[in-house]
């Protein structure tokens, strides 16, 4: 028996199991989507025609987009101390980044909950050392949802920029300044671009991640931080409206999809160059 | 100048550090705190300590039954994943033609695309085909979700894997199971095991496709936890939040030790 014929024996368990509950289902929705309840695209008109939808719509994007931009703008601090730390220091980092990834978002989202409510230890802290008078709302909004979000999605964009910023060679920062940069510059002509690719990468894979999220906003936000994934559920579980959910569905792997494709693109491109 | 001067960006990095060490894992101590507090209700810091959380949950049917319901889904659903997932990474490495690319996609896409749209279509479809509410649906589901880490823990090993040391094992006279069994698993095993951990983490920690697809008779312990959650926030929840935690942690620590036996790099 030739290793061709074994390796179609070793690959069908896999491919009948996605085939069959995995890529029939989708393509079931994708179907629905379109076929309910009369064939055509109504389903899809009905979401980018209506405030509430299009509300949603935006909420996805603009917290997706505020999470991106502050796990970027944490993380590559946080990326700089791990590289430029001692072994030591650097292991407690990257500890600290390692095991809440392993931990379920359920129970940090809960952590958050009791944390940040109003009868929770921040507010606790604040009134009983006379700072506040009144609790303060630090979860039920948006602030809630993208303190857990970045903190869930972080690790995403720490890993692949530490490991470009551990290859970048030191010395053409030096040669910036000797050759009269001042440090402010150096960093932007000649460090900065040097991590573009890892924090590109992390940036896009935080969004792309961000845009199907459902249990750190349905737990932390409020009424008006409803994303996406959160109409699908309740489209679904409320109103076994499956003809929207479907279409919303469809919405949200289409666009997914297409950023995939163009983080592919783009990493390749990356990769020719450096 | 504040700039140039070494301290401060000394200084600087420091803070950066603290900061980010209690953000990311303040939310893990203060459950674990909270889950041996000796309060009634949700206080930090706790006035004392107790097991009182612990007890409640091996003392409550809820959390047992469904804690319980986790573990029958998690076991079989690692365990397939695992064969599945080593078998194709296996026969993936060997093929050379332009459809392994297409077809490790196709493996890969459960975790590429967002969970809530596998969820809502697995349980479109399991409803007609009666495997809603059933132990086997969510065992299928989980398969599906956790295959893919299995898949690309085993195929990054593969691709480090020396081929040439099977070969000679054939060379040598052994039949093709003989030199998988004796040669390439052993080489193989640590990458296996680990995705096999991480495997089961996943399915533990899973919620949004249990949403879907359990019912008040068949939950898995997340789904009950989501609700309590939504409810009320209660200690008790604190002690199965640690129980997760410690099983990732454990799982965690496995890995650490196949991956110091194998000589591989620690990371994801």
């Amino acid at each position: 028996m030739s290793f061709k014929d074994r390796n179609i024996w070793l690959l069908m368990p896999a491919l009948l199991l996605i085939g069959i509950c995995f890529l029939y289902p989708v393509s079931w929705l994708l179907q629905r989507s379109v076929s309910e309840p009369v064939w055509g695209l109504q389903n899809y008109f009905t979401i980018f025609s209506k405030t509430i939808y299009l509300g949603v719509l935006w909420n996805t994007v603009a917290i997706a987009g505020a999470t991106t931009i502050l796990c970027a703008l944490i993380g590559f601090p946080v990326a700089y101390s791990m590289v430029h730390s001692s072994p030591w220091v650097r292991k407690i980092l990257i500890f600290s980044v390692l095991i809440p990834f392993w931990t379920s978002i359920l129970v940090r989202s809960f952590a958050w909950l009791v944390i940040l409510q109003r009868g929770g230890i921040i507010n606790d802290v604040l009134i009983g050392v006379g700072m506040m008078a009144e609790p303060l709302d630090l979860v039920y909004n948006r602030f809630g949802v993208l303190l857990g979000m970045v903190q869930v999605l972080l690790p995403f964009v720490v890993f692949p920029l530490f490991s470009v910023m551990a290859r970048i060679d030191g010395s053409f920062v030096r040669a910036a300044n000797n050759l009269g940069a001042t440090p402010i510059r150096a960093f932007f002509r000649v460090y900065l671009p040097l991590c573009l690719p890892g924090l590109l990468t992390g940036a896009m894979l935080v969004f792309i991640i961000a845009l199907g999220y459902f249990i750190t906003p349905a737990l932390l936000g409020g009424r008006g931080d409803i994303m996406i994934a959160q109409l699908i559920f309740e489209r679904i579980d409320e109103f076994g409206d499956w003809p929207l959910a479907s279409a919303l569905a469809i919405v949200l792997l289409v666009g997914t999809g297409l950023l995939f494709l163009l983080i592919n693109a783009l990493l390749k491109i990356r990769g020719g160059r450096i | 100048m504040l700039f140039h001067s070494e301290k401060f960006w000394i200084g600087l990095r420091g803070v950066i550090n603290v900061l980010l060490v209690v953000y990311m894992l303040a939310p893990l101590v203060v459950t674990l705190v909270i889950s041996f507090s000796s309060a009634l209700y949700l206080t930090f810091p706790p006035p004392g300590f107790s097991l009182q959380w612990y007890e409640k949950m091996f003392s409550n049917p809820t959390w047992t039954r469904t804690l319980w319901t986790s573990v029958k889904i998690l076991i079989p659903a690692a365990i397939l994943a695992t064969v599945f997932g080593t078998a194709a990474a296996l026969a993936l490495s060997r093929m050379e033609s332009r459809w392994a690319v297409a077809i490790r996609g196709l493996l890969m896409a459960p975790l590429i695309i967002p969970v809530i749209i596998t969820a809502a279509a697995i349980f479109g479809v399991f409803r007609i085909w009666g495997l809603y509410g059933t132990l086997s649906g969510l065992v299928i589901a989980h398969v599906i979700l956790t295959l893919p880490f299995v898949l690309s823990t085993v195929s990054a090993n593969l691709a480090v894997f020396d081929r040439r040391l099977e070969d000679a094992a054939s060379n040598c006279g052994a039949p093709p199971w003989t030199a998988f069994r004796r040669i390439t698993l052993p080489l193989i095993s640590p990458a296996v095991m680990s995705g096999m951990l991480f495997a089961m983490v996943i399915s533990f920690d899973e919620l949004i496709v249990s949403l879907f697809l359990s019912t008040p008779r068949v939950r898995p312990v997340t789904v009950q936890m989501w609700s309590n959650i939504k409810g009320d926030t209660d200690p008790t929840i604190a002690a199965i939040a640690t129980v997760l935690f410690l099983f990732s942690l454990f799982a965690l620590l496995m890995d650490g030790l196949a991956r110091r036996r194998s000589g591989r790099a620690p990371g994801l």
